[in-house]
């Protein structure tokens, strides 16, 4: 006679513990994936906002003008960024993406006077012509980066790390490697590319506010100077960003994606940003420059319910990078061709997964061409269809964040605060430091 | 023949200084004398213009960082990331270099012709260096392409990661990094070296010199790379 125990599932020693360490045993190789965290997190999802009510008057949703606008830069550049909604484009390279994607995030972006960001490629001549706003990414890697696009920039980013893999250096494996992405990273066709984690010329906070002034010499002190780093030690991190001169702190939480890190950095370095946003709040009121410096916030924000809550906990603007890429076709099950929608299904097969788990940009097949280099897959998204999905989900993402934002009773989305938010679970309030619903309590505060 | 002129840094910001230079057209002005640099930095950043430009002391970090055309001698030594990102021109220190000396030069030539501190050449993407003295460690670390010339020794983990630059020594080797590989010098080799050596100035036998490359063995990702990805 069987024992209930003799089928009980180990909780230490589950079916994915198991399937890792029989996979690690045979093959001797780590993980390497694209996406973000998969697992759960306190989140945006854990707050929810006070609206108006008989103790405060919401403003007329259809009516009453509610702005949006957001300027980044303030501090020291001569031409600070100004965008029409505070939902910027996160840093993406061209090579884990196609050039077809980068043309059409350039597109949207303008569309809705937004910025967008290049990565760990360099600047292509397709993203400069179609971005209005453009920020160039300084990467340790130094992948195309030159003086001639430096002086094309809007703003410059100096990146210290990512939320995907704080700590960690790029990755893109030899797939995706062809004869453009080579020749503009200066390196063999083919190859894996293994980024440096460490920037080659400066190493500690003292070095990058030499190396920051060196950057406004070059570009003639015109364009604001951002500082992005993935959610680790945030409150010290962000005071020494500000120390060193940014004009604007890039806060990239646990949940921020990658095109290919190591499983075991997506999954178990960093903070969710629900956690880093109070604590880079805080550094900048430490360092009395709120207002000053400007606090862009990414990783996981994927509505507008979510850009709200990161502005009414006190950032100056929010990034989007996976959500993107979805707004764009990432995981769905069929692709548009000449009009025609084509089914994916087999494709997802080939990776062995489905549409709606797919996390195989690292392997540039994507089924629905946009983390791809293969000129046959990267035709499955133009730039023309690409943008006006993008430039579609922007514009629902601004609707909803102002929609909030009237029924807080405010006409600027910027005047939301931490006043209008409680929190859903004991670890949100904790961590966004705004009281448990129903009650005045702020765990660690009150 | 176009003039002199004389900026003094003693009286006038860097950033004045460099504003006066980035203003420059090809020919306006033959020579720019800077004086009194006393350690300051990003001198003669972002130039883009055929100009000669003479530092006449000791200068700070990232000094002709990403330097285009120019031609930039700097009369003492040099703090870190001396012509880092440099795109083409020459700069040249007539005493010592710190740290991250060219580091991701795309082209252009580099001459120290004192020692280098620790990761010269660093991410090397084109450049040309050459070092009339000896290197730190990890110089070279993951140069792409481009070559290094050592005239002296190098420290320890040369080459480490390498992709396709080469490296050149005539001293010792203190140890190889991670897929670096000395190899046989060639006719080819010869030349090069000759070549780099007598644009730098720098008198010596090119069949001094041993070769550092690449061995590839990280190029692709695998379970048998003896090596830490």
């Amino acid at each position: 006679m069987s024992h209930p125990i003799d089928r009980e599932e180990s909780a230490g020693y589950d079916r994915h513990v198991l399937s890792y360490i029989r996979h690690a045993a045979a093959s001797g190789l780590y993980d390497i994936r694209g996406m973000g965290a998969k697992r759960a997190v306190p989140s945006f999802d854990d707050l929810v906002f006070l609206t108006a009510s008989a103790s405060r008057y919401p403003l007329e949703g259809y009516r009453e003008r509610c702005e949006s606008k957001t300027v980044l830069g303030t501090r020291v550049a001569k031409q600070p960024i100004e965008l029409d909604i505070p939902i910027t484009i996160a840093g993406m390279s061209f090579g884990s993406l196609s050039a077809n994607v980068k043309e059409a995030l350039g597109r949207a972006a303008t569309e809705v006077g937004t910025s967008t960001t290049t990565g760990d490629g360099g600047m292509t001549p397709e993203e400069r012509e179609s971005s209005k706003t453009l920020v160039y990414q300084c990467l340790p890697s130094r992948y195309g980066f030159n003086p001639d696009d430096l002086r094309k920039a809007d703003a410059i980013e100096m990146v210290i790390g990512q939320g995907a893999k704080p700590g960690g250096g790029g990755m893109l494996l030899g797939q995706k490697i062809n004869a453009r992405v080579a020749e503009m990273r200066t390196l063999p066709e083919g190859i894996d590319q293994r980024s440096a984690c460490r920037h080659p010329d400066w190493t500690g906070p003292d070095d990058l506010r030499i190396k920051i002034e060196e950057l406004r010499e070059i570009t003639d002190w015109r364009v604001p100077i951002y500082v992005k780093m993935g959610a680790t030690r945030v409150r010290e991190d962000v005071k020494l960003a500000v120390k060193a001169g940014a004009d604007v702190v890039v806060i990239d939480g646990m949940q921020g994606g990658t095109a290919a890190t190591q499983q075991v950095f997506i999954e178990h370095a960093g903070i969710p940003t629900l956690a880093a946003l109070p604590l880079a709040v805080q550094a900048l009121e430490e360092m009395n420059v709120l207002g000053e410096v400007q606090l862009i916030i990414s990783g996981g924000i994927r509505t507008g319910a979510d850009v709200a809550k990161a502005l009414a906990l006190g950032a100056d603007a929010v990034a989007l990078g996976q959500a993107v890429l979805i707004a764009l076709g990432c995981n769905h099950d069929t692709y548009q061709l000449h009009g025609e929608e084509i089914d994916a299904v087999e494709d997802y097969m080939r990776l062995g997964t489905a549409a709606g788990y797919c996390h195989h940009c690292h392997t540039g097949m994507c089924p629905v061409g946009i983390t791809t280099q293969d000129a046959e897959l990267e035709r499955r998204l133009t730039p023309e269809v690409g943008a006006k999905r993008l430039r579609n989900y922007l514009q629902v993402l601004n609707m909803e964040l102002t929609t909030l934002a009237r029924a807080c009773g405010k006409s600027n989305v910027h005047h939301l605060e931490r006043e209008d938010l409680v929190a859903l679970t004991i670890e949100a309030a904790a961590m966004a430091k705004v009281p448990l619903a129903g009650t005045d309590w702020i765990p660690g505060q009150t | 023949m176009g003039r002199t002129e004389q900026l003094d840094l003693s009286k006038i910001s860097v950033r004045e200084a460099n504003q006066f230079l980035h203003g420059l057209q090809n020919g306006e002005v033959a020579c720019v004398e800077i004086l009194q640099p006393d350690g300051l930095h990003s001198i003669a950043a972002g130039l883009d213009c055929e100009v000669a430009v003479e530092i006449r002391g000791h200068a700070g970090y990232f000094i002709a960082g990403m330097n285009k055309r120019a031609t930039v001698t700097v009369h003492g030594n040099v703090g870190w990331s001396v012509a880092e990102n440099i795109m083409s021109g020459e700069v040249r220190v007539k005493g010592h270099a710190s740290e991250s000396a060219g580091a991701s030069g795309h082209g252009g030539l580099l001459v120290i012709e004192g020692d280098a501190s620790s990761r010269c050449g660093i991410s090397l993407k084109g450049g040309e260096i050459v070092v009339g003295g000896s290197v730190g460690h990890f110089s070279a670390f993951m140069a792409q392409a481009g070559t290094l010339v050592v005239c002296g020794d190098a420290g320890p983990n040369l080459g480490d990661s390498l992709y396709e630059a080469t490296i050149y020594v005539r001293g010792a080797i203190h140890s190889l990094g991670a897929d670096a590989l000395e190899e046989e010098m060639t006719a080819d080799d010869h030349a090069e070296v000759a070549r780099l050596l007598a644009a730098a100035g720098i008198d010596y036998d090119a069949r001094e010199f041993k070769r550092v490359a690449s061995a590839r063995s990280l190029y692709h990702w695998n379970a048998d790379a003896d090596q830490e990805y």
